[in-house]
């Protein structure tokens, strides 16, 4: 941070101007040129907190993807696949045992197994060999696709997370004053905040992981030398199978929590498929950090573009996929 | 490996296997005997899903990059022939000549192809089919929900091949002498210029990019040019399609679909322009004869196995696995007077080799 703000002096400046600008916006009272420019404040307020929840869901997502091809150089196009199979699983476990918690957990762990049998008894076999690896995993997202099609069929699952997630809360922002005098507050979701809340807990958890525990330290050694790593002694297939635990697990975990905040239904696993291709691009493949960014990015493009331009949303996601492509081949965070 | 081997003509006119005039006259005179369903259904949809597997494998093969845009290139060319031509949805439509609309069809493909490969080749290797499969579910997404350009969820019908020369293309017969034209153009066009300097080069950077680029060479515009290319390829082959099924929607260049194609060139095989067609070949008949063995609803079960199993087993696919096999038959006659043939097939094994490693 200080050392962004030494070296960019100019663009931490603009930063600050900007979100000052921002905050303005946000508290204050719209004025009418406002209004009519960037719709009402009702609207805005509400597509910016469902583009940064909807950036914490695909965070979820991503960051196991992320984590995976950091230390594997495994590009695993499962892994909306994986996002499908938690949510399935979870909605199961909820329905059965009526516990929503026991489903997160469940999916979690369900998956994770996935991940570990598919790095056994797949991947290991095919090391060093990413476009192999690649092509196995679309093999795969094919089959799995269409066995969950038969299993479960067609229709849309939605989950029952506990009442007191659900229902709204009172912003401490007004959106208008009425005639009488009295401010009316912007309401918004609970369960949103808790999507959000969940994926900064997740993202803190990983880092923590990363940096402060000695697996953590290994992991990050196998991302910079894999080899070297294996030859200080460290047991790398443990570690390779425990990342891909990790990973695969986050985006069983994602598949309740997105599917308690949208729906599960097919089709889903591509949509996060693409969610977590293109945040990874854009943050960086590998980086968690990277992860984070993109997905706060790519969760208010695409919830901006859906507002105020709807048949032309997806382009919007696109074109920032491409500009950073241009500029930062290697992704916001990502080094080379 | 003398450099003889490698001209291009030599290789064309010279070295021509007897089976390859039987395949030839086999698929001339295959229309005489097979009835329309399988002159229509089989041969002449395998020919254009082989043509469009062609423009991935040429860019897989020959170039290394994996691109799973091709078929949004195609499906680019069947939208626009919808648009600009003539269909049955009343919307757009803008009614111009045939002709004019499928070159500005297939150049329009080409131009997206490019432009994927221009964002493509800023970086390398895995991300390429990352950044290809993300514009194709990019795409997906932007046609099922533009209603203005694209028609939205139900997309366009009634889009039909003219009626020119007093035959209409569209039956099954003259449709396949048409797809069969240009399928044997466009792989005769990648056969050549996989010898000529172009093609030549474009497989070096693909062996060895930095040191190609320390002889001077513009890697980045070979592989641009190599998306062009295939970009005609897949926009001419995507005309054809939306002829054949006179329809086009967002689930004509669904994800699915994208891997379809991907399947299809790696079961057939990536190493040989033939290889593509083979895999369409096998991709058909299983789609129109698996559901008498199994239920219809599990087809991508079947051909995700078949898919994987050839992966996992035999990365070079069915063209892999006939190579084995000639490679037994020679090793069981060796000695015989076929010393120039071997020759041959040792060069191109040697400039094909890892073909699939990116």
């Amino acid at each position: 941070m200080r050392r962004f703000v030494e070296h960019h002096t100019v663009w931490a400046i603009a930063i600050l101007l900007a979100s000052v600008m921002f905050l303005w916006m946000v508290f204050a009272v719209w004025p009418e040129w406002l209004v009519s420019a960037i719709g009402r404040k009702k609207t805005f307020v509400g597509t910016f907190l469902n583009g940064v929840t909807l950036g914490g869901l695909y965070f979820l997502v991503a960051s196991g993807f992320t984590l995976v091809f950091g230390l594997m150089r495994n590009v695993n196009l499962a892994h909306g696949s994986m996002y499908l199979l938690g949510g399935y699983i979870g909605y199961e476990v909820a329905e059965a045992s009526g516990s929503w918690f026991l489903a997160l957990v469940v999916a979690f762990v369900a998956v994770a197994l996935v991940g570990i049998l598919l790095q056994v008894l797949v991947f290991r076999r095919m090391e060093g060999d990413d476009l192999r690896q690649t092509l196995v995993t679309i093999g795969i997202s094919i089959v799995a696709a269409d066995l969950m099609l038969a299993f479960w069929g067609g229709n849309t699952y939605q989950f029952q997370p506990p009442d007191w997630l659900y229902g709204t809360i009172q912003l401490p922002i007004v959106s208008v004053i009425k005639s009488d005098g009295s401010a009316v507050f912007i309401k918004y979701p609970l369960y949103r905040f808790t999507v959000l809340g969940v994926a900064v807990a997740v993202g803190i958890a990983l880092w923590l992981f990363l940096n402060r525990t000695k697996i953590g330290m290994m992991i990050r050694a196998g991302v910079n030398d894999r080899d070297m790593l294996a030859a200080s002694g460290v047991n790398v297939q443990l570690i390779f199978a425990l990342v891909f635990a990790i990973g695969a697990g986050l985006a069983g975990f994602a598949g309740v929590i997105g599917g308690s905040a949208l729906s599960i239904s097919p089709g889903e696993d591509i949509r996060y498929l693409l969610a977590s291709l293109v945040v990874v691009i854009v943050g960086g493949l590998g980086s968690i950090s990277g992860a984070a960014i993109g997905a706060l990015i790519i969760g208010l493009a695409e919830q901006f573009g859906l507002a105020y331009f709807p048949t032309y949303g997806v382009v919007l996601t696109f074109l920032i996929m491409v500009v950073v492509l241009a500029v930062r081949p290697q992704g916001i965070m990502g080094g080379r | 490996m003398d450099s003889d081997h490698l001209s291009a003509e030599s290789f064309i006119f010279k070295n021509l296997n007897p089976a390859i005039y039987i395949v030839v006259a086999f698929l001339l005179v295959y229309p005489l005997f097979a009835s329309n369903y399988f002159i229509f259904q089989i041969a002449a949809y395998s020919l254009i899903l082989g043509t469009i597997a062609l423009s991935l494998m040429m860019l897989a093969g020959y170039g290394g990059m994996v691109s799973l845009a091709q078929l949004s290139a195609a499906g680019l060319a069947g939208y626009l022939m919808a648009i600009l031509g003539q269909n049955s949805s009343d919307v757009m439509g803008l009614g111009w000549p045939w002709w004019l609309a499928v070159i500005v069809a297939i150049l329009s493909a080409a131009l997206f192809s490019t432009l994927v490969g221009a964002i493509a080749v800023r970086t390398e290797g895995i991300y390429t089919i990352m950044i290809t499969l993300a514009i194709a579910v990019a795409f997906f997404y932007f046609a099922r929900q533009n209603y203005v350009l694209f028609n939205g969820f139900t997309g366009y019908a009634g889009i039909l091949p003219p009626t020119l020369f007093g035959i209409n293309w569209r039956d099954p017969i003259p449709f396949y002498y048409l797809s069969l034209f240009v399928a044997s153009g466009f792989f005769g066009a990648v056969l050549y210029s996989s010898r000529s300097t172009f093609g030549l080069s474009l497989q070096a950077i693909r062996d060895n990019p930095r040191r190609m680029r320390a002889l001077g060479y513009n890697t980045s515009m070979h592989r641009i040019a190599a998306f062009f290319f295939s970009g005609v390829i897949a926009g001419t082959a995507g005309v054809l399609l939306v002829w054949f099924n006179t329809r086009i929607s967002p689930g004509s260049i669904g994800v699915d679909v994208v891997i379809d194609i991907l399947v299809i060139a790696v079961v057939g095989g990536m190493r040989h322009p033939i290889g593509p067609f083979l895999g369409a070949l096998a991709f058909v008949l299983l789609q129109n004869f698996a559901i008498d063995l199994i239920d219809r609803e599990r087809f991508n079960t079947v051909i995700g196995t078949v898919f994987l199993l050839v992966v996992l087993f035999s990365p070079d696919g069915i063209l892999g696995i006939w190579q084995a096999l000639i490679r037994k038959l020679k090793l069981a006659r060796q000695g015989n007077h076929s010393q120039s043939r071997q020759s041959v097939t040792g060069s191109s094994d040697a400039t094909s080799t890892d073909s699939t490693q990116a």
